[in-house]
């Protein structure tokens, strides 16, 4: 018995682990993957948006505001990449620069810091590679952008050495309710807890109906994504958005914190939850919208492509409130774009839900809102390296030669609290195969490690889930 | 900082030939630099033959070519660090290093060689569309899993792209038990070397599709098959011509990158059609005294050619450090005129000293009974014939430099 019970290790789950992981409460994360940040969070944008989208007035509005002010100390805290890019929304017809005024008044209603519009040739010089086509644009100095995957997986971590436990691969299969005490049947047994969250994603409305809440419904929308080479990385300076349209929000022009170039997505219902597909219509339909920001994307400097997914909730907002249909069930569901940008503000808020359902609970006498300090060794100055290197030789030892992934890095990946435990757990931890020959050089280097450091054979290593295994035996001897 | 008169960059056959030349032209202060645990490259994972026929006259396995050397550079004593990543290189030649044993080390060389071969094209720079999953790897990274390793990568595959390794790996997979339905290539002409396509598909009847490409992955957690069509001149797929094969792999031999993070780095310039650095005809890059030989250059079609190219590099890294390099009295430059891809070297530099230089190039489609000239200032100043051109066979045309009036030398086919 425990007293809480987190269904989803996304970044929504797991800055809500991470919230509650400073009081005396017993909390355990289940997920269905093998890992955190495998749904929404793990492919995205990885922006923090300023707030201006929103609608005044909406949960979305505020937790957004919110966790786009706490998002820059909370990256601090969790050791996670963050740059203050700053974003511009640009419009190329009168149309558009009424709808650029309009999320304007919307940010100043809201009271968003550093807003302003500009016009073509203040855009022009803040980037020259844009479009001359353009006719003024929303300029927000305080959007940034993350590694979202890294933020997810750091606040689960944060959360795991204060104390809760992640179960991975526990499916939910049914939840029921006896005298204040919940069972949650998963394929790999029953956890009995006092509070259920529902941080389920895109299935937090199939959660929901097991506790009878079938008051909200989640709509998964499917986004591509092309992702371009380091050397396109600085192509722009700001995230850069096209005004949205009844079409939707727009395809976007952004560097990673990683110093690549993404551009997308673009947005489609999909029947299956778990389909990630990319499809040659989506990703010539990305490119084609990037040319009208910028005629400078070149194509053939692809990294990678790849497809995200949005839980939608059919009623336009996020659904972050304890079902009326049941006591003691909090569902935080619906949460799409700004969600990244909201998750901390909407931790510290489920935390306080919980605190007006349970009553006053004490801090734990030991816990840290923070993880120790550590910098990629790619990104170290001459001093650092060698310095890593004398406490730790296998930081001298290179195994992801594009992104200068060491072999230290990633066994320290594999040993943290919720570690990796495999290739992609690794990439997303580390970035080795994250780089322009995609694991090519690596990957029987990083399969290597897992399989000494983990201590299962070679041919045990999964990419991701379970059925993902890489090898298929042993060759004639 | 340590210093060394000749530092060489990557210890496969381009590195290893390059060490060993230099040494027996008189350099004693060399060292090799090289990422993995052994010598030998890429070679250390072929082990089919049809190597050194050209270099040794006799039929090896890539293994046993490499061995050649390796023995070679041991009796030589040349020094060479193992398991070392060179983590980036300099205009002033200075190298920086980093291994386990000691730790993070700078270089400083009067002459670097680069020799740091090729990377496949991965998947993500084809943006072949549908699912993520296991099961879609290069056919080098395949070859090292059976041949290095002792595992095997999946149960039936299908290969896109003939380039070399595909074909050699879908007899390798076959032999293993492995079913191998189908090679695709979207070009209309083999990619790989004829001898392949009959030793590698022909001889275990695996069907070689041209003009195909694969349109689709599907499988969420491994792969389980692949949709193939065929594609018109323009590389669009061509509707009605779709099939679905299942297969558990899809292995991807789609070209190979020569990998010049380094010498982009270190501010060499960099030919677009290569990927390699712009060399003169001794292989020099566009930093004084900074070499580049083998598949960092640009992609060979055999080993003995590397070696060639690393032995020619060698040469001139040695009359560089011995400050013995005849001083260039005007920079020509070298184009790829019509029916060609690409030429290497991109400049001869004409010294006092009248050469033949040998000028490489791939044509652009196959030609049969042509001839390939070069030109200066539209005057034909070279010519020979070829009986064909297959874009996946490098050839070559000589120059006399004493013949170049011009600063442009044009490399074409006379169609």
């Amino acid at each position: 018995m425990v007293d809480i019970v987190i269904i989803g290790a996304g970044v929504i789950g797991s800055f809500v682990a991470r919230s509650l992981s400073k009081y005396q409460l017993s909390i355990c994360v289940t997920d269905r993957h093998i890992d955190a940040a495998m749904g929404a969070s793990g492919a995205n944008s990885g922006i923090i948006h300023a707030g201006y989208d929103a609608i005044p007035g909406t949960l979305k509005a505020k937790f957004n505001i919110e966790g786009s002010d706490m998002m820059e100390k909370t990256c601090e805290e969790l050791n996670v990449p963050y740059k203050k890019t700053g974003s511009l929304v640009i419009a190329f017809n009168d149309e558009e620069i009424s709808k650029i005024q309009e999320m304007y008044d919307h940010g100043t209603k809201e009271g968003i810091r550093d807003m302003s519009l500009i016009s073509k040739e203040q855009v022009l010089t803040l980037e020259p590679n844009l479009s001359p086509e353009i006719k003024g644009a929303l300029l927000a100095k305080t959007a940034a952008i993350v590694s979202p995957y890294k933020l997810n997986i750091n606040a689960l971590e944060n959360a795991v050495r204060n104390g809760v436990e992640f179960l991975r691969e526990h499916t939910v299969l049914g939840i029921k309710k006896e005298k204040e005490v919940f069972s949650v049947i998963t394929d790999k047994g029953t956890l009995t807890c006092r509070m259920v969250i529902n941080c389920a994603g895109l299935y937090a409305d199939e959660i929901a109906r097991m506790v009878g809440d079938d008051s909200f419904k989640i709509i998964p929308r499917s986004g591509e994504y092309i992702l371009l080479d380091k050397s396109e990385g600085t192509l722009v300076n700001h995230v850069v958005f096209q005004a949205p349209t009844m079409e939707g929000k727009g395809v976007l022009i952004t560097s990673t914190v990683d110093g690549n170039l993404l551009i997308g997505p673009d947005a489609k219902e999909i029947k299956d939850k778990d389909e990630r597909d990319t499809h040659r219509s989506s990703i010539d339909y990305v490119y084609k919208k990037g040319l009208q920001t910028t005629d400078k994307l070149l194509l053939h400097k692809s990294v990678t492509i790849f497809t995200g997914v949005r839980a939608t909730p059919d009623k336009g907002d996020f659904i972050i409130e304890e079902s009326r249909y049941c006591k003691g069930f909090i569902n935080v569901a619906g949460i799409e774009s700004p969600g990244l940008s909201s998750a901390p503000a909407i931790g510290n808020h489920v935390a306080l839900i919980v605190k007006s359902i349970i009553g006053d609970i004490s801090e734990k006498e030991n816990y840290s809102m923070t993880l120790e300090k550590k910098k990629y060794f790619s990104e170290m100055n001459e001093e650092e390296k060698k310095e890593a290197i004398l406490k730790n030789p296998l930081y001298g030892k290179i195994i992801c030669r594009c992104e200068s992934v060491t072999e230290g890095e990633i066994i320290d990946s594999i040993h943290q609290k919720a570690g990796a435990v495999t290739i992609d757990g690794v990439k997303r931890r580390t970035r080795a195969g994250m780089g322009r020959c995609q694991g090519g050089f690596c990957l029987p280097h990083v399969m290597d490690i897992l399989s000494r450091e983990l201590k299962v054979d070679k041919d045990k290593i999964q990419k991701g889930d379970e059925g993902s295994y890489i090898l298929t035996g042993r060759t004639r001897q | 900082m340590i210093y060394h008169e000749l530092i060489i960059i990557g210890g496969g056959p381009a590195g290893m030939a390059a060490a060993v030349t230099a040494r027996e032209r008189g350099i004693s202060d060399l060292l090799i630099i090289e990422r993995e645990n052994m010598l030998g490259g890429i070679l250390k994972q072929c082990i089919h033959n049809g190597f050194g026929l050209h270099y040794f006259s006799e039929e090896l396995t890539g293994s046993e070519y490499a061995a050649k050397f390796v023995d070679k550079i041991d009796e030589l004593k040349i020094s060479y660090k193992l398991n070392t990543m060179v983590l980036s290189v300099d205009g002033n030649k200075m190298v920086y290093t980093s291994n386990e044993e000691d730790g993070y080390v700078i270089y400083k060389a009067k002459a670097i060689i680069l020799a740091m071969g090729c990377r496949e094209r991965p998947r993500g720079n084809l943006r072949i569309p549908g699912s993520n999953p296991s099961g879609v790897l290069t056919a080098g990274t395949a070859q090292r899993f059976v041949n290095i390793d002792g595992y095997l990568p999946g149960t039936s595959c299908v290969i896109l792209g003939s380039g070399d390794i595909g074909l050699i790996m879908a007899r390798r997979l076959t032999l293993e038990g492995v079913k191998v339905k189908a090679v695709c290539e979207i070009m209309p002409h083999p990619g790989g070397l004829v001898r392949n396509i009959e030793q590698c598909l022909n001889d275990y009847d695996i069907p070689l599709k041209l003009s195909h490409t694969v349109f689709s992955i599907h499988g969420k957690k491994r792969v389980e098959g692949v949709t193939i069509a065929m594609v018109d001149e323009h590389f669009n797929i061509i509707e009605n011509t779709k099939e679905y094969i299942a297969c558990d792999t899809l292995l991807l031999s789609v070209g190979l990158i020569p990998e010049n993070e380094l010498t982009f780095a270190m501010g060499a310039k960099i030919d677009s059609v290569t990927n390699g650095a712009f060399v003169n005809q001794n292989l020099e890059t566009s930093v004084e005294g900074v070499f580049s030989c083998g598949n960092v250059l640009h992609v060979h079609d055999l080993v003995d050619y590397v070696t060639l190219e690393g032995i020619k590099a060698a040469e001139h890294a040695v009359e560089h450090i011995k400050n013995n390099a005849l001083k260039t009295i005007r920079r020509v430059t070298v184009v790829a005129a019509a029916g060609i891809r690409y030429v290497m070297p991109q400049y001869i530099d004409i010294t006092e000293e009248e050469e033949v230089v040998r000028v490489y190039f791939r044509s652009r489609k196959v030609f049969k009974e042509v001839s390939t000239f070069a030109s200066c200032d539209d005057v034909w100043i070279s010519k020979r014939r070829h009986l064909r051109l297959l874009p996946a066979e490098m050839e070559f045309i000589e120059v006399n430099t004493n013949d170049i009036k011009d600063d442009t030398v044009y490399i074409g086919v006379d169609a």
